[in-house]
């Protein structure tokens, strides 16, 4: 990775330019306020959004929402895009854990309902949903042909196996599918590592979270997504596990060879690429809708234990818990998409590595029941705060390529937080707040305190006041599952 | 000399690694590695497994070899304890390793190691001292 300094130039409150010098092929744009700039400087991840700048056919601008923080290759928190005929796709602009994402649940429950029950809800869903390393269903048996299934048709596979409702499809980035995926181009690797883990959340941050609409900024927005003050919802986030990283491994292999092949200048070898419209291109594709189509299955699954834990515990039947899906956002994905460039239409491949799509009101590929009120966008914060409802704008859809912030964004190293954590009970503090916590391991709950993270409030107030998203509805947690 | 030091990332894990040569280089690690995985103190070196990797230069030879031992953790449920180079060249490696299945109860395993990456990778040799840097995605 090249070193160096750079220029920053303030536009507005919330954007900062980084302009093109040297072998920058457009200027990095960065979303944040005053004091995140400074922040985001300590790290590496500035010089990585320069780098992506130097990739071949990006166009416009190498953007940073104000969650970036330093990753591998991209940054996590970078949007880029690339022109179809002379621009490059790349496995470490998406990351190994391919569509990471969070899908949001609603349920006609309230509050008061439930709280005498949290202890046991908690206990339930840490049964019911394998989480940690190694853990996975008894129940569940992957055959490999079935496998393939999973990687074809994601969440419809999952739906036509029991797990949750057609109507679940229609509330799914992509109705839960990303079409184009070709399972024979999965390594056997890949596919060995996915067959025991479908059906798992995973470890780090990945979690199940309980919780309430505890403030409503947009009423009729809010009552169009069914959100209700202090009415029930369940976070889930989760990606697609080993099958996911192999396939990035894989894939990481064949570009680099790929990079020199077609001589591509790579200033961070975990940037490796190949044009869209090579081989190596199309093949890393397919393959990625295949991790895709796992994880929306995935999170499918998931649900479904969700509703059967809500229903034993409080002992009441899915008319009476009313769990549906308000939405599921891919959070690491490269998505093939029209959008208009200088006044120019064009097809894009954007890379959106820890970032959100957020698509304006009338666009075509969201649900028609958000038709007038644009694609509702789910931002997570840490365990202890908030979680946001966001909605898409056409503001976004102009200066982002359709995309938002994805969370709150590390601000401690996971050393940093286990040395901040050491001598502490972050579950016991946590239920002093009223926080119920179940966790395979304590050292993820030490690296997941929420110290650890940014205030998501400050994150959500950005894109919110640059005009890419629209603040709807704030989420407080009340019981949490991790890995 | 340590085998290794982690150092700060904001989001996953790095670490810096030493050796005198470059068997030794390769050795700590992958026991860095597993060091970050699960406690080492409470893993036998009950049984004896082979592996043999390749790659195209020194550097994608180390994040090859880390990706199979990850791989072999991961799918057929091994921890490892000691790390033999019985052959190294540029782009080939061979190693004995011991090590055993997880229990449950017995093995801990603190920190899932999603992938070994290329970002910032590097080898070097200053005076004699091999060293490495290796950033783990988690």
């Amino acid at each position: 990775m090249e070193k160096g300094t750079y220029k920053i130039q303030k536009i507005d409150a919330y954007r900062w330019r980084i302009p093109r010098e040297g072998k920058m092929r457009v200027d990095g744009m960065v979303y944040a306020d005053e004091s995140m700039i400074q922040e985001i400087q300590k790290d590496e991840s500035l010089q990585q959004v320069i780098n992506v700048s130097y990739l071949p056919g990006i166009v416009q601008h190498s953007l940073a929402m104000p969650d970036i923080h330093w990753g591998y290759g991209f940054p996590i928190g970078g949007v880029a895009a690339f022109d179809m005929d002379e621009g490059v796709v790349s496995p470490g602009g998406v990351g190994y854990d391919i569509n990471c994402g969070v899908r949001l649940l609603r349920t006609g429950l309230y509050r008061e309902e439930i709280m005498s029950d949290l202890g046991s809800l908690v206990n339930s869903l840490f049964i019911n949903i394998p989480s940690g390393v190694g853990s996975h269903r008894k129940d569940l048996k992957l055959s490999q042909q079935n496998e393939k299934n999973v990687l074809k048709n994601g969440a419809r596979w999952a739906v036509s196996q029991g797990y949750g409702t057609k109507e679940d499809l229609e509330h799914i980035e992509e109705n839960g599918c990303i079409p184009g995926a070709i399972p024979e181009l999965v390594s056997n690797r890949a596919l060995e590592r996915g067959r025991a883990q479908l059906g798992t959340l995973g470890s780090g941050n990945h979690f199940v979270e309980v919780g309430y609409v505890s403030e409503i900024y947009h009423n009729e927005i809010a009552r169009v997504l069914g959100l209700r003050k202090d009415g029930i919802t369940v976070v889930i986030h989760t990606g697609s596990r080993g099958l996911g990283y192999q396939i990035c491994d894989d894939f990481i292999q064949t570009m680099i060879r790929a990079s020199q092949k077609y001589h591509i200048e790579l200033p961070d070898r975990q940037l490796c690429c190949a044009p869209i419209s090579s081989p190596q291109g199309k093949e890393y594709l397919a393959a990625m809708a295949c991790a895709a189509n796992y994880a929306f299955a995935n999170r499918q699954m998931i649900t479904h234990w969700v509703r059967e834990s809500f229903e034993k515990t409080l002992n009441i039947n899915p008319s009476e818990s009313r769990i549906s899906l308000v939405y599921d956002v891919c959070h690491n994905i490269a998505k093939i998409e029209e959008h208009v460039v200088e006044d120019r239409k064009r097809r894009l491949c954007v890379h959106r590595k820890g970032a959100t799509r957020a698509f304006p009101p009338h666009h075509p590929n969201i649900p028609a029941a958000y038709k007038e009120v644009g694609q509702p966008v789910l931002i997570p914060g840490d365990m202890g705060r908030c979680s946001y409802v966001l909605t898409g704008t056409e503001r976004a859809y102009e200066d982002t390529f359709g995309s938002t912030c994805h969370g709150a964004g590390r601000v401690m190293s996971r050393n940093q937080a286990m040395k901040t954590a050491k001598g502490r009970n972050i579950a016991q503090e946590l239920k002093e707040k009223g926080i119920f916590v179940c966790a395979d391991s304590r050292a993820t709950l030490d690296e997941e305190l929420p110290e650890a993270y940014k205030d998501v409030t400050e994150v959500v107030d950005v894109v919110e006041h640059a005009g890419i998203s629209k603040k709807i509805a704030q989420l407080k947690p009340l019981c949490v599952i991790k890995g | 000399m340590p085998k290794y030091i982690l150092i700060d990332h904001t989001a996953d894990i790095g670490i810096d690694v030493f050796g005198t040569t470059l068997y030794e280089l390769f050795s700590n690690a992958a026991f860095a590695m597993f060091d970050i995985i699960t406690d080492v103190s409470r893993v036998e070196g009950k049984n004896e497994y082979k592996v043999k990797v390749s790659g195209i230069d020194r550097e994608q030879l180390l994040v090859n070899w880390l990706s199979e031992l990850l791989y072999l953790h991961e799918v057929k449920n091994l921890l490892f304890k000691d790390f033999f180079i019985t052959g190294i060249h540029e782009t080939q490696l061979k190693a004995s390793l011991r090590g055993e299945v997880f229990v449950e109860k017995k093995h801990v395993i603190k920190t899932e190691i999603k992938a070994v990456t290329y970002h910032n990778l590097s080898i070097t040799k200053e005076n004699q001292q091999w060293k490495a840097r290796i950033i783990f995605d988690l």
